[in-house]
Parts: structure tokens; C-alpha cells; sequence
């Protein structure tokens, strides 16, 4: 196991909400992300899955250093760069680059696509090219990048309206690419795509993966496209991962009631199977982040919870085989693999020390007399 | 292909639909027919700009403008909804044919509460007095699973979440218990476990009130779970339509194959590739010549330069496809490791 490419260590971003006509006053503030420790290591992908406000993009922005980290730390090759000033941040930004969601609104309409994949290269003046020769080296690169995402070296020239959906997040990742990144954070890359361009994207991503050593964080909205790319996914809930593990066992081996629940929730397109499956369908909406639940942030929603779910928040529990979850009562769990159960040093400072007891934990039963004394720190404590 | 008759609720019939344009005349829909019957939910299926929206939205008269062009019948209890007046459509729409939209927000006034906005639909089409359309409004935002319905009458659509705002919608849609309601992605703007909550309701009020549901959507998994009859649409055109079952387990047009292969399964093992289509959608100004899919066809041969027509080529009568394979060659042709899909091509410029 090598050294981590990216590590993330209790991250929290905030963003406040300011109130008054003269003086602004603090009148609350949005808990965008919320304690969150994360490592990547060289070559990897890690998937970020959830819903909408559940940080996840976030996340991503604030590992770009697009927003700015509350509290906690971000390291990169081993460097903190989460106070690091623009000057520090320029030899970051060569290695570490983001591809948007949206990519009719991430490519300047007036520029064309030379000028749009070339700027990376203008801007970072790569490393020896005399001045004279650079815009003539630049313009190759970009042919060779624009080649290299499968589009073609004459379309230099046109804008990105003349091109579609797919071909312009084709140019958006050219672009990435300009800098010869170590990461690229993906956030929700293929979510604006029609479905047979999606896949071409998700295999184009797999491709360059594989040649170039890149790692990638890839945020996305639900469980299915993300499996493709990823090695570990994590799982966000109202700004706290809440499940990590190796992709595939997520598919098959949901540990905590929201991922389940989220697998539920994808309707699967072969309808005889669609309708012999037994589906749990979460009921309500998340709750606002402005003032999430105490303890557990699923309570409300989760079918399982109890009375220790309000009281104390669940620390990532570390099963065997590097799973972890945050959940008092797991699902699909062994009794000997409760009892291998560690707490995870990647858990928020804030939870409990306390890990799951029991496997199949009847929802609504409270587990009095089991609970032992554990630090009801607020999700929000400090 | 079937032919105008007094039985279904809705008759589409050869339906085109062209608008003028810089770059020519985009003929967005291209000689479309389909049916809907009371109670079924006819899923139409296809990617961006392959003429669904468009469809749907000319059925309610929502496309006319001085550059669209018009062709087909679309016949609704005895009117063509193609070629009737404003004033005409005026009366169906809201009232006999409702719809949904994608965007909640932009569908919905910002500007209005939602109670007076429900209220100011139902009273144009019934006469009821202010308090009554109100509490009629209460009524539906409870039946579409609204918790508190009497305090979200006075909230406007910024507060609401989208899955709110999309039950909102749907609330208004049902306001006049209409026969006919058109969804046009109902929950692509929504997360997963919301549209799961939505697409329940969608089977709810189906099997509640016996209204015809038109479905649009580019979700296959969505049409498994709340469809009876797919349509399935590429560059204007139906390519392949049946039964549920049919399209699923028998799939007969290589695009509907490339469409099956290309969902990223959760309940299945991964494959260590996601089968692609391959190239683009053509442009709608210039059409490829014959079969639209053609170009981006692997199973393509000399045949594909004339354009096969839809009809009932592999034994089902009503299940209706346009490729010049036989049927036998589908069958063996579909199959890519062991589940349906397009042959990968290796990667094309």
C-alpha cells in the first residue's frame, strides 16, 4: 500500500447565513460538510455517492480548494494545502483538476476549443518550453489532448455550441488533462448525458485511467454509474459519509439503511424482476442541512432507528474487509463480524465511541440498558 | 399501425412535426402513430432531441408558432387535437388532458402561492366559488402524499423541495380529473429515492382513477417499473414498439438493444466495460439516408440505404419494428456475453 495521493482528515465546510441591513449578523449556518476523513491512494477511484445537498460536491469544490475548509485538513502528496495562498496553490492546481457537471455552463461560449484546452497550458507554463516556440508546442498539445478524448484535431477551431453534450464533456476533460494531473475530481461528469453517451464517457474516464495512472474522486447523485469507475465508494448523507467500502461489496453486502435504500430506489429496467422485488421505499425528504437531526442524521427517515439513534451519532464502524458504516443497528452483518468491528480513526470527532451490539436490532425496540455512557456530542460540537 | 378507430382514447396518426429554421426544416417528428387506451401508461423512450418531448407537447397544441409545421392526426374523443382551434384546445387542455413537465420550477408561477394557483386551474374548468376551489386544492396536495397540505397552500414553489414541487404538479395535473395525462419526465430532475416515492404515486392514481398515461422518458428502468406498452423513438421516428415484456425479453431494433446494454446495472455483476453506443444522434436538418440508425448501427448492411418501415416483423402482431434483419438474425445478433446489447465496436474517431 503506498502513501495516500489525497488524504482528508475531519473535514468540515460551513457556509453562514447572514441576516441585517447595516451589520450583517450570523443567524445560522448551513452544515454543508461535516466532519469527513477520506484517503485516495495513487491510481485509485473513490466514488462519492448522494443526494442533492448532501455535500458531496462540496466536498469535491473544497478538496479543489474552490471553497475554503471550516475546520479540518486536506493533504495532497503528503503536502496541507488547506490554507495554502494562491502562490502555494499554483503547482497544486497543475495536479489536481475538476471536470463539471454541466458542461454547456463550464466552457466559455465565446472562446473556441483551442483556446479553451490550451489555457491550462498558457496559464501553468509547462516546464521547458522557451517562449517563442510555446504557443507552437501548445497548439500541438491541444491537437494531441483533443485526439486522446476522441474527438478530432480540426475541431480546434469551432466553439463549444457546434459540438453536443457528450463532445463537450469530452472537451472538459481534454482540458483536465492539459496539466498531466495526478487527480482529477469528477463531479457528477456524465449526469447531464443521455445514456448511450454516458457509457461512451464512463469507458473513456476507465481508458485514460489506465494509461495515464490517474486517480480520481467521481461524485455522483446515485449508485448506478459510479460502480463502473470506482475502486471504494463512500457514501454522503446530510454531509457525513455514513458508508465506505471496496465498490463491489456495496452492491451486494449494504451495510448501512440508507445505501440500501438507495439501491432500493433505482428501478431496475427488466420488469419481471421489478416486480417480484420487494422494495423499501424511504419515505420523507432529508431533512435541512441548516439544522440537521441530532445523532444520527438518517433518524428521521430510517426505518431501523431507535431511541440511541437520537441520542448518540454512530461512529464508522470498521468491519472485516475495510467496510465501514456509521449505523447503530447494521444490516446484512454477521454477529462475528460485529464482534471483529473496530471504530474507525476516520470516524467525526463527534460520534460515540459506542459500536453496534447486536445483529438484527427489531426497529422501534429501544436497546435500553445495553446503551453505556457515551459522549452525546451533538453532530455539531464543538 | 393502427387505424383511426372510436375505441382508444387517443389515436396518433402519422404525426409530423417540422419547425423552420436557419438551418433548414428540423423534422422533430417524422411521421409518428401510436395509441393510448383508458388505464394503460404508454412509456415513449428515446434520448435528447429524438422528437418525445415534441410529441407530447404538440398533443396539447404547446408547439404552434409561425415556424412550426404540422402534419398527421392526433384524434382525442372525436377531435384532432392537430387540427383543432385554439378555442378548442383551450377546453381539453387542463381539463381532458393534463400534463407534467420535467421542471417543477420553471412549470410552476413564482410569483403565486400555491393554493391560489391550484384554485385559479380548477375554477377554470369547473364552477366552483374561491373557498371551495381552495379546499379542492387541499384535497389533491393530500392525495399526491403532501404532508400538511393546509399550510403549503399559502407557501410559494421556492419552498418547496423539488420532490414537492413535482407533487404539486402532478396535484394540479389531476385537478380536473382529466382522461389523459402526459408526463414528460416526471422524475428526471428528482433523486432517487424521491422518484421512487413519485413513480408509486404515478401507479396509485393510475389504478385509482383509469386515466390513459403517457410517459415520456430516456429512463428504462423507470418504464420497467410503472409502463404497459413502450414506444421506443430515435431522430423522429418510432424504431420499435410492444408490450412491456416484449421490448424487455425480445427487444427486435439494434437501438433498443444498445439502450438495454447500456444501463449501468446495480443487481447485476459488473461487466468490465459498459457496452456504448458508438457516435451520435444524427441532426434532425439532414437526416441519414435510410435506417436513422444506421450510421451508428454495427449489424448495418447495403439493405439499411432504404428506410424499413414499422411494422410487425417477427411474428407479434402488435409488436412493431423498423430493421431489415430477420428475426432469427436478431435473436443471435443481440446477444453480447450473455445479455442483450450492441456488439462493442472497437473505439470509433
Amino acid at each position: 500500500m503506498t502513501a495516500p495521493l489525497l488524504e482528508v482528515e475531519h473535514l468540515v465546510v460551513e457556509f453562514p447565513i447572514k441576516r441585517g441591513v447595516l451589520f450583517d449578523r450570523m443567524v445560522g449556518r448551513v452544515h454543508a460538510v461535516s466532519d469527513v476523513s477520506l484517503a485516495l491512494a495513487e491510481g485509485e477511484t473513490l466514488g462519492v455517492v448522494g443526494e442533492s445537498g448532501c455535500g458531496k460536491t462540496t466536498l469535491a469544490r473544497a478538496i479543489a480548494r474552490l471553497v475554503d475548509a471550516t475546520e479540518g485538513a486536506i493533504r495532497f502528496r503528503g503536502r496541507d494545502i488547506t490554507r495554502a495562498g494562491r502562490r502555494d496553490l499554483q503547482p497544486v492546481r497543475r495536479e489536481l483538476q475538476m471536470v463539471f457537471q454541466d458542461p454547456q455552463a463550464s466552457l466559455n461560449p465565446r472562446k473556441r476549443v483551442g483556446q479553451i484546452v490550451g489555457a491550462p497550458l498558457r496559464l501553468q507554463k509547462p516546464d521547458g518550453a522557451g517562449d517563442g516556440d510555446r504557443e507552437r508546442d501548445v497548439g500541438a498539445r491541444v491537437r494531441e489532448l483533443l485526439e486522446r478524448v476522441g474527438l478530432q484535431a480540426e475541431h480546434v477551431n469551432r466553439f463549444p455550441h457546434e459540438f453536443s453534450g457528450g463532445q463537450r464533456q469530452r472537451i472538459g476533460i481534454a482540458r483536465a488533462l492539459a496539466t498531466q494531473p495526478r487527480l482529477i475530481l469528477l463531479d457528477e461528469p456524465v449526469s447531464a448525458l443521455d445514456v448511450s453517451i454516458q457509457a461512451q464517457v464512463v469507458n473513456l474516464l476507465d481508458d485514460l485511467q489506465d494509461e495515464l495512472r490517474l486517480s480520481y474522486v467521481f461524485v455522483a447523485h446515485d449508485l448506478s454509474v459510479v460502480r463502473h469507475v470506482s475502486d471504494r465508494i463512500a457514501v454522503m448523507y446530510l454531509g457525513k459519509i455514513v458508508e465506505s467500502s471496496p465498490a463491489e461489496e456495496l452492491y451486494v453486502k449494504p451495510i448501512h439503511p440508507y445505501t440500501a435504500a438507495l439501491l432500493d430506489a433505482i428501478p431496475i429496467p427488466d420488469p419481471k424482476e421489478n416486480r417480484a422485488r420487494e422494495r423499501h421505499v424511504v419515505r420523507g425528504e432529508p431533512p435541512n442541512p441548516i439544522d440537521p437531526p441530532s445523532g444520527c442524521r438518517f433518524r428521521t427517515r430510517c426505518p431501523r432507528a431507535s431511541e440511541i439513534c437520537a441520542r448518540v451519532e454512530p461512529p464508522l464502524a470498521a468491519y472485516p474487509g475495510g467496510h465501514l458504516a456509521a449505523c447503530h443497528h447494521p444490516l446484512t452483518v454477521s454477529a462475528e463480524e460485529i464482534a471483529a468491528a473496530t471504530r474507525s480513526p476516520l470516524s467525526p470527532a463527534s460520534a460515540g465511541e459506542q459500536l453496534p451490539a447486536d445483529v438484527s436490532e427489531p426497529p422501534g425496540e429501544g436497546p435500553v440498558g445495553r446503551s453505556e455512557p457515551a459522549p452525546a456530542g451533538g453532530p455539531t460540537a464543538r | 399501425m393502427s387505424e383511426p378507430s372510436t375505441e382508444h382514447l387517443l389515436t396518433v396518426d402519422e404525426l409530423r412535426v417540422g419547425f423552420r429554421t436557419e438551418d433548414g426544416l428540423v423534422q422533430a417528428v417524422d411521421g409518428v402513430s401510436f395509441d393510448v387506451d383508458a388505464g394503460e401508461v404508454l412509456a415513449i423512450v428515446g434520448e435528447s432531441g429524438c422528437g418525445k418531448s415534441v410529441t407530447g407537447m404538440t398533443l396539447l397544441g404547446l408547439t404552434r408558432g409561425p415556424n412550426a409545421r404540422f402534419g398527421g392526426r392526433a384524434v382525442f374523443d372525436g377531435c384532432d387535437l392537430v387540427g383543432a382551434s385554439d378555442e378548442q384546445l383551450r377546453r381539453i387542455r387542463g381539463a381532458e388532458i393534463a400534463m407534467v413537465f420535467q421542471d417543477p420550477m420553471t412549470a410552476l408561477n413564482p410569483v403565486q402561492r400555491i393554493g391560489p394557483q391550484l384554485a385559479e386551474q380548477i375554477r377554470a374548468h369547473d364552477d366552483l366559488g374561491k373557498d371551495a376551489a381552495l379546499e379542492r386544492a387541499r384535497e389533491l396536495l393530500e392525495r399526491v402524499g403532501i404532508p400538511r397540505a393546509r399550510d403549503r397552500l399559502r407557501a410559494y414553489p421556492h419552498e418547496l423541495s423539488g420532490g414537492m414541487r413535482q407533487r404539486t404538479m402532478i396535484a394540479m395535473a389531476l385537478s380536473c380529473d382529466p382522461r389523459l395525462l402526459i408526463a414528460d419526465e416526471p422524475t428526471t430532475a428528482l433523486d432517487v429515492t424521491i422518484q421512487a416515492q413519485i413513480l408509486e404515486e404515478v401507479r396509485r392514481l393510475r389504478a385509482e382513477t383509469d386515466a390513459g398515461v403517457i410517459l415520456i422518458t430516456h429512463d428504462l428502468g423507470v418504464v420497467a417499473d410503472v409502463a404497459d406498452r413502450v414506444v421506443v423513438m430515435y431522430a423522429g421516428q418510432i424504431v420499435e414498439a410492444g408490450t412491456l415484456d416484449e421490448l424487455f425479453y425480445d427487444p427486435q431494433h439494434p437501438y433498443t438493444w444498445g439502450l438495454l446494454g447500456s444501463i449501468a446495472r446495480v443487481d447485476r455483476p459488473r461487466p468490465p466495460r459498459l457496452p456504448a453506443i458508438l457516435g451520435t444522434p444524427p441532426s434532425l436538418a439532414a437526416p441519414p439516408q435510410g435506417c436513422r440508425f444506421r450510421p451508428r448501427c454495427p449489424h448495418r448492411f447495403a439493405q439499411c440505404l432504404e428506410l424499413p418501415a414499422l411494422e410487425a416483423r417477427c411474428g407479434v402482431p402488435d409488436h412493431l419494428d423498423r430493421c431489415w434483419l430477420s428475426a432469427e438474425e436478431k435473436r443471435e445478433k443481440r446477444q453480447v456475453g450473455g445479455q442483450i446489447g450492441l456488439a462493442p465496436e472497437e473505439r470509433a474517431a
